[in-house]
């Protein structure tokens, strides 16, 4: 009916529903120690600017986590509906790794987050304070195990295959794979790049208003420290999770730098742009940098990395997806980079608040972290195939043998509500944002003390829709 | 032989979606019964019974579907991607009843009717698919070569679906008398007068499944029927009775507690004749529980994890309700 294979469909459906899934865990951990930061210098400068962006950035954190844990529902179910023969293969390291990841995350809800969202009365300062420390460093174990299953995929080690089912052996060597600790640094600087991104261009989108309170100034302010210094480190972490890529999975550093063999004697090339052509087998209309790409990747200049070629056709991955969504990360990630040290710049000069193009720069890179992370986790998903798990499985014998009409119709079900569902989400937090930070609000009620429900979402009284809402 | 891992992780799965069908039961049956409560504030304050544990309540879900792919893969693949579309059905039904839920709080009075109605259908659909899969459990999966043979839609059958509808009166009895328990005033004395049509639905649903399954499933029929076998199960039956006499009665005069209780011995009492009937399978007529189980590595890893955090689990649910223990009142509320 879409002329799609249903292998097709099943990484589509997969690939939409983890690409919606993501954005809210990495939102979650970036404002999550963001802000355990706030409460950390409140309560060292006695500033209460500080408190009053922890209560606005709070409520936005509350909707933003309320819309992870939905979405994440279906991912707890989806390696077994769509991927079968996987979970049957490798559901021994998969299923483990996912359950201390759900563990991880309902103690952190039942532990902490009541505590972080409504417990403002009930304990002291330095508890409270605690309370949200645990939280930002729990949503960093939950990215752990999950990480650490998915890089596991990526560089498998630590199990046996004994009759076609994969025997875990060695869990620290499992979840230590050596892909993992470069994939774990380079995401969560990633979470962390995407929410300054996104807290700055709330900050810039109020100064461009007029809208120039202490709070404002200052969300602002830390966004662009934290680019100045983060930006250029994960530059640093990308190139090095690029060389352990290049040792483990030679093949995706080829397609993602469009190399298809090696001219004897001669380096590298780096191809800026161009298309990557996987049935001629060349790229096509480049513009290359002689020897740079063997500068990169092997540090000499006549150095040379495997091309496309040195791999038969069936285990290459497609070098065009490839190609392009590298160069969409590495070139927002140069532009943050960019903003950072303008930033910096501009703040030398004394002009923070009062230059309109620093803020319009600002607003308008204010997805971009979330484009590039989404961009990357594209290089190196799409860059595992032909594989699910890394040499071992192949992704078309991992995938349930549903038809292409089955697949189909899941496919509208979960593109419809999820555009319907987490556009409001979406739409509300971009609402939330909008009001801005107010000073003095009060903190919200406590749960014991009128016996109000409190789930996360309920740490937000503002209403879901533009019009004033009068009733309560 | 040391630990039987497999039996530990099948007592822990069954507990998780016991406690799952109990507490999101009565969260699933308020939508169920939203269409028979017109007034506005009585909705809001249904719905306030349950605001403070709901997501707790679907917290035992998550866990069973992480809990199952780690210590029983086979089960959870091929029983999963057999019942594609109708665990499509059910999550898509969660989410939707989910998010409205949150969302009908702050909508604004144009927006509110829009939310109501996504919050009955979710939960009319969570629950429905779950009975749907529960009686495509029952019924059975073949398997050859890692798959079920059923078909995309082998789940379809007239018994499937008269299970589906069995969970959406059973789930509606549990959010009833929850209600009975939870509310006072005119409200409560609607829901008390829908009580009693509701539980006579609900065992007459019962008896009909625990008659149609033995006499398409010998294996169950024998399990049952079979000396000594009957004297040893007569209990449950006669319990299931017993319990429905307690809920008759207990809904007249000024009921409170009464009612809630025996609904849960009494949906107790129905998973307690489906262990019965498939023990020791846990994909009839297929994999027994030990067939199934993944390897002894991955289950003794994550049992570790389970038994430290599961009683946390616990102990902070049984906090919330403490908490929010009660009558809610009409007008009292969560904004």
């Amino acid at each position: 009916m879409s002329g799609l294979t249903a292998l097709e469909l099943a990484r589509i459906q997969f690939g939409f529903t983890v690409t919606f899934h993501i954005v809210f865990p990495a939102i979650t951990i970036g404002l999550a120690a963001f802000l355990a930061m706030l409460e950390g210098l409140w309560l060292w400068k006695k500033d209460d600017a500080y408190l009053d962006l922890y209560h606005f950035w709070s409520k936005i954190f509350a909707v933003n986590f309320a819309m992870g844990v939905v979405s994440g529902l279906v991912m707890a179910y989806q390696f077994g509906t769509n991927w079968s023969f996987y979970s049957q293969f490798a559901g021994s390291i998969t299923g483990p790794l996912l359950t201390y990841e759900v563990l991880t995350a309902f103690f952190l809800e039942a532990g902490f987050l009541g505590v972080m969202l409504f417990g403002w009365h009930k304990v002291g300062r330095g508890l409270h304070f605690f309370a949200t420390v645990m939280v930002a460093v729990g949503t960093m174990i939950s990215a752990t195990w999950i990480l650490a299953s998915n890089s596991w995929m990526q560089t498998p080690q630590g199990h046996e295959v004994v009759n076609g089912v994969v025997i875990p052996v060695d869990w620290l060597a499992i979840i230590f794979n050596p892909s993992f600790p470069y994939r774990l640094a380079h995401m969560v600087t990633a979470a962390m790049l995407s929410t300054a991104l996104f807290v700055g261009a709330s900050g810039a989108w109020h100064l461009l208003k007029g809208n120039k309170t202490p709070a404002v100034k200052r969300m602002f302010s830390m966004a662009l420290w934290m680019l100045l210094f983060t930006a250029p480190l994960q530059v640093l972490i990308g190139d090095v999770h690029g060389l352990n890529t290049l040792k483990h999975q030679p093949a995706k550093i080829a397609a993602v730098e469009g190399h298809w063999a090696n001219v004897p004697g001669e380096g590298v090339p780096l191809i800026l742009f161009g298309l990557p052509d996987m049935d001629a087998e060349t790229t096509r209309f480049k513009v290359e940098i002689p020897r740079l790409a063997s500068l990169i990747l092997t540090h000499s200049l006549d150095g040379q990395i495997a091309g496309l070629k040195d791999f038969p056709r069936e285990d290459r991955p497609n070098a065009t997806v490839l190609f392009w969504s590298f160069r969409v990360m590495v070139g927002l990630g140069l532009l943050m980079v960019l903003l950072g040290g303008w930033g910096a710049w501009v703040r030398w000069r004394g002009r923070l608040y009062q230059s309109p193009m620093l803020a319009r720069f600002a607003l308008w890179m204010g997805p971009s972290g979330l484009i590039a992370l989404l961009a990357g986790w594209y290089v190196t998903e799409i860059g595992r195939q032909p594989w699910v798990v890394y040499g071992l499985m192949r992704t078309k014998d991992a995938v349930s043998e549903h038809s292409a009409m089955t697949l189909s119709i899941g496919l509208v079900v979960l593109v419809v509500m999820y555009l319907g569902i987490f556009g409001t989400g979406i739409g509300y937090m971009l609402r939330l944002v909008r009001k801005g930070p107010q000073p003095h609000e009060p903190h919200p009620v406590d749960i014991a003390d009128n016996q109000r429900p409190a789930r996360p979402l309920s740490a937000v009284d503002e209403s879901l829709y533009c019009a004033p809402n009068t009733t309560h | 032989m040391g630990i039987d891992l497999p039996l530990i992780w099948f007592l822990i799965i069954g507990f998780g979606v016991m406690m799952y069908v109990i507490t999101d039961g009565f969260d699933l049956g308020i939508g169920i019964l939203f269409p028979f409560i017109r007034d506005r504030e009585h909705r809001d304050t249904m719905v306030n019974t349950v605001a403070p544990v709901w997501d707790g309540n679907e917290t035992w879900l998550v866990l069973g579907g992480a809990g199952l792919m780690a210590a029983f893969p086979k089960v959870y693949a091929i029983l999963l991607s057999a019942l594609y579309l109708p665990a499509l059905g059910l999550l898509a039904g969660l989410i939707w009843r989910g998010v409205s839920f949150e969302f009908r709080f702050k909508a604004d009075e144009a927006h509110k009717p829009f939310w109501d109605r996504a919050f009955m259908s979710g939960s009319f659909a969570a629950a429905f698919f779950q009975g749907v899969i529960l009686g495509a459990f029952i019924e059975g999966h073949q398997i050859v070569d890692g798959a079920a043979t059923n078909g995309v839609m082998g789940w379809l059958t007239l018994f499937n679906v008269f299970c589906g509808l069995g969970v959406v009166v059973a789930y509606a009895l549990l959010g009833a008398t929850w209600l009975v328990y939870k509310t006072e005033g005119p409200l409560q004395a609607s829901i008390i007068r829908a009580a009693t049509p509701i539980t006579l639905a609900t065992v007459v649903t019962m008896l009909v499944v625990s008659i149609w399954t033995p006499m398409t499933h010998p294996a169950i029929f024998e399990r049952w029927f079979s000396l000594p076998n009957f004297w040893f199960f007569l209990p449950v039956p006669l319990l299931v009775l017993l319990a429905t006499w307690a809920i008759l009665r207990s809904l007249r005069g000024e009921p409170h507690a009464g009612p809630f209780v025996w609904s849960l011995v009494l949906v107790f009492l129905g998973y307690t004749g489906l262990v019965i009937s498939i023990w020791p399978y846990v994909l009839p007529p297929s994999l027994t529980l030990w067939d199934a189980a993944g390897p002894p590595e991955s289950l003794g890893f994550a049992l570790v994890g389970a038994l430290f955090i599961i009683p946390f689990i616990l102990g902070y649910s049984a906090w919330s309700y403490y908490v929010f223990r009660g009558k809610v009142k009409v007008g009292e509320g969560y904004h």
